[in-house]
């Protein structure tokens, strides 16, 4: 079994994730779990489990992401999620290209240069539109689980429009649409567009360039994939694991010092 | 002026002098700070705290004996300088209470009254502030006058209005039309200028004054040494490293503004020119260990000037340039106490919110160059849109065009509830990675 020479940990708003890696950058294991409220002592029992439960190199390091960071307290560096999902996606593209992590609690459109680091980025601005946040809150108004939107969207089918990308007043609108007897799936569908055209706003902002991959939860959304696609008119790849990418790219800046 | 204003007067300003004395004394005797990432702040800061607490104070007790006007900050003030008029600026006195933390408190008076959260915070803060007669500087005299000029947003039409309504007093409105061009046509300095010779009249009836054009040309002229100095002030900053960050410049533009025209000022900046010269000689820079500069666009966040400028001084980024600041100094070339209203209209048609948003973008670029620029910050107001307007597209082109990093920063001037720590910070901190 190789030694662990990484690790990457990335204390999101909805999952803690950790990955680790041996001293060429490839895999040894992974974790994902539910965030807590405790990050330093989650992030610390994680840490705790890949140790007991493989070699670990002498010297090996650890980098801290996402929002909690600061909190991890075994990090020997903390670097922020747009330079460790540059650097995770990298890793995965092996070139340049652009990256779209939507994550629970922001967005952000990553323009990766062909040295791996960012080029340029934009985030969502301080609300919920745009994030992981208004598919679930929205699909909860309409009674279904979160990870069954992106078949129902891919599916044909007609289009309610939803105008607003507020997370608040796209409610309203799903209220009133359903009193109008509109169907769910049309609505879904009007709600995946909201998203995705503030998305491609962001998309382009960058000067984007191909290829154009997907990172975050939203990712494993079909519906929003197929969206961003064809607005742009390009092919959206997704890694094995999207949720991985900011703590992969982590443990790889973490073996780099 | 009573007796007893005076001698209120007089002690107040003997304490001044005692308390700058004293703070001069501790800067002297200061022992090193090795844990911070900035060398000791400009002596001179001393000097300007005394200037403007003096100002503030003198207007405590000026009503009766001299004529007090309120102005914008694009106001032709020469004009009333001349005739002894004492200026109170309401967007500086809300900044200060901003950089004071009293604005949120102040903003929420003024929304309790029924103004809109949209509207300017710096009009929200001075309209709570008068509504609820709290003010860090005690009080403010009431104007005989009140001068508004659009050069830098209609908000200040309204705002004057309410202000007009509300005292009870005469309301000048110079209107200048907003450049699309490169420059001022003729036609549109005509236009300025004939309402400059026009306000005189009713600036004489306010103050019960008599308007000398030769008084009216010496302050135009001290106008134009002041800031040309001013600007000289912000081109040290080409220097690497740079003497002085934006942030000094934001803390010590209060007498290019509110004192412009005074000979006070121009020994105030002739005294802090010397200064950074004396800091460029000895090789010091204000951040310890300069690596990255940046240039700044749009307002200052008041609230958070001073952790602001540390965080980024931690990581060896100096911000050494903002347009904002430089907007006091870059029409100082356009003063021409020969021909005092034609270059006046000049002058006030010229400021940058008064021009297009291409010209933005080029003074950006040049900046870029002059200041050997590594990254921008945007910051993108939510109180100030004509600043605000058009900065998507400036970051965008900044990046593709110039080739610098460049980041949209949300905030506000003075409304901290428009301002989200953690998230700011995050930004700033990819953005730094980014650039080194
Ligand atoms: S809107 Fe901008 S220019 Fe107008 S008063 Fe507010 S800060 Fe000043």
């Amino acid at each position: 079994m190789t030694a662990i020479a990484g690790i990457g940990i990335d204390a999101g708003s909805t999952t803690c994730k950790a990955v680790a890696v041996d001293p060429s950058g490839a895999v040894v294991a992974t974790a994902l779990e539910q965030a807590l409220p405790r990050i330093a002592d989650q992030t610390a029992a994680m840490l705790d489990g890949l140790r007991s439960a493989h070699d670990v190199a002498p010297g090996a390091r650890c980098v801290a992401t996402g929002y909690g960071r600061r909190l991890v307290e075994c990090a020997d560096r903390r670097v922020t999620e747009i330079t460790c999902h540059a650097r995770g996606v990298f890793d995965d593209l092996g070139r340049a290209g652009t990256l779209v992590d939507i994550g629970g609690q922001d967005s952000k459109v990553i323009r990766i240069g062909p040295d791996g680091r960012p080029a340029d980025f934009v985030m969502n601005d301080k609300c919920a539109a745009g994030t992981g946040r208004f598919l679930e809150y929205t699909a909860g108004r309409l009674g279904l689980d979160v990870a069954d939107l992106g078949g129902r969207v891919a599916a044909p089918g007609s289009e309610e429009q939803i105008t607003s990308t507020c997370t608040v007043f796209a409610e309203s609108e799903i209220i009133s649409l359903l009193a109008r007897g509109a169907e769910v799936d049309a609505i879904l569908k009007g709600l995946h567009r909201s998203l995705t055209v503030r998305l491609v706003a962001m998309v382009r902002t960058v000067g984007w360039e191909p290829p154009l991959m997907m990172s975050g939860g939203v990712a494993r959304n079909a519906g929003v994939r197929a969206m961003i696609g064809e607005a742009l008119d390009t092919e959206v790849i997704v890694p094995e694991h999207p949720q991985l990418t900011g703590a992969h790219g982590a443990a790889l800046l973490a073996l780099e010092g | 002026m009573t007796m007893g204003h005076r001698l209120r007067l007089g002690a107040g300003s003997a304490a001044l002098r005692v308390q700058r004395w004293r703070a001069e004394r501790r800067y002297d005797r200061r022992a090193p700070d090795p844990g911070s990432p900035l060398n000791p702040p400009l002596r001179s800061t001393i000097r300007m705290r005394e200037m403007m607490s003096r100002h503030y104070l003198a207007g405590r007790s000026v009503s009766g004996s001299r004529p007090v006007a309120w102005v914008t900050s694009g106001a032709p003030t020469e004009i009333l300088k001349a005739l002894g008029y004492h200026l109170v600026y309401p967007e500086n006195h809300a900044a200060l209470c901003g950089a004071r933390r009293r604005a949120e408190a102040l903003s929420s008076a003024a929304e309790d009254a029924g103004y809109s959260r949209d509207l300017c915070s710096y009009a929200r803060t001075d309209l709570g502030s008068l509504l609820s007669g709290d003010t860090p500087v005690g009080s403010l005299p009431p104007p005989d006058l009140l001068l508004c000029c659009t050069n830098i947003c209609q908000t200040v039409l309204y705002w004057y209005r309410v202000l007009a309504d509300h005292f009870g007093c005469p309301l000048v409105l110079v209107d200048t039309p907003f450049l699309y061009g490169d420059a001022a046509e003729p036609h549109q300095v005509d236009f300025v200028r004939r309402q400059l010779e026009d306000m005189v009249p009713a600036a004489e009836a306010a103050a019960g004054r008599e308007f000398s054009l030769d008084g009216f040309t010496a302050v135009v002229a001290r106008a134009k040494q002041a800031s040309d100095l001013w600007l000289e002030i912000l081109e040290r900053a080409r220097h690497r490293p740079s003497p002085l960050t934006a942030f000094d410049s934001f803390v010590n533009l209060g007498p290019i503004v509110d004192l412009r025209g005074d000979q006070a000022t121009v020994a105030f900046y002739e005294s802090l020119l010397a200064e950074l010269d004396e800091r460029i000689a000895r090789g010091v820079g204000a951040v310890k260990d300069e690596r990255l500069r940046v240039l700044w666009d749009n307002l200052p966040i008041w609230y958070r000037i001073g952790p602001l400028s540390r965080w980024l001084a931690e990581r060896g980024v100096n911000v050494v340039a903002s347009t904002y600041t430089h907007a006091w100094g870059e029409l100082a070339e356009m003063m021409d106490p020969a021909e005092p209203f034609e270059a006046m209209a000049r002058v006030y048609l010229h400021p940058i919110l008064n021009r297009s948003t291409g010209h933005k973008l080029a003074a950006m670029r040049r900046m870029v160059e002059e200041f050997s620029i590594d990254g921008v910050i945007l910051h993108s107001d939510r109180s100030c849109k004509p600043y605000s307007l058009g900065q998507i597209d400036q970051r965008d082109r900044l990046v593709a065009d110039v080739g610098v990093p460049a980041l949209l920063l949300e905030a506000d001037h003075n409304d901290p509830r428009s301002y989200a720590e953690e998230q700011a910070t995050t930004r700033l901190e990819a953005f730094v990675e980014m650039m080194s």
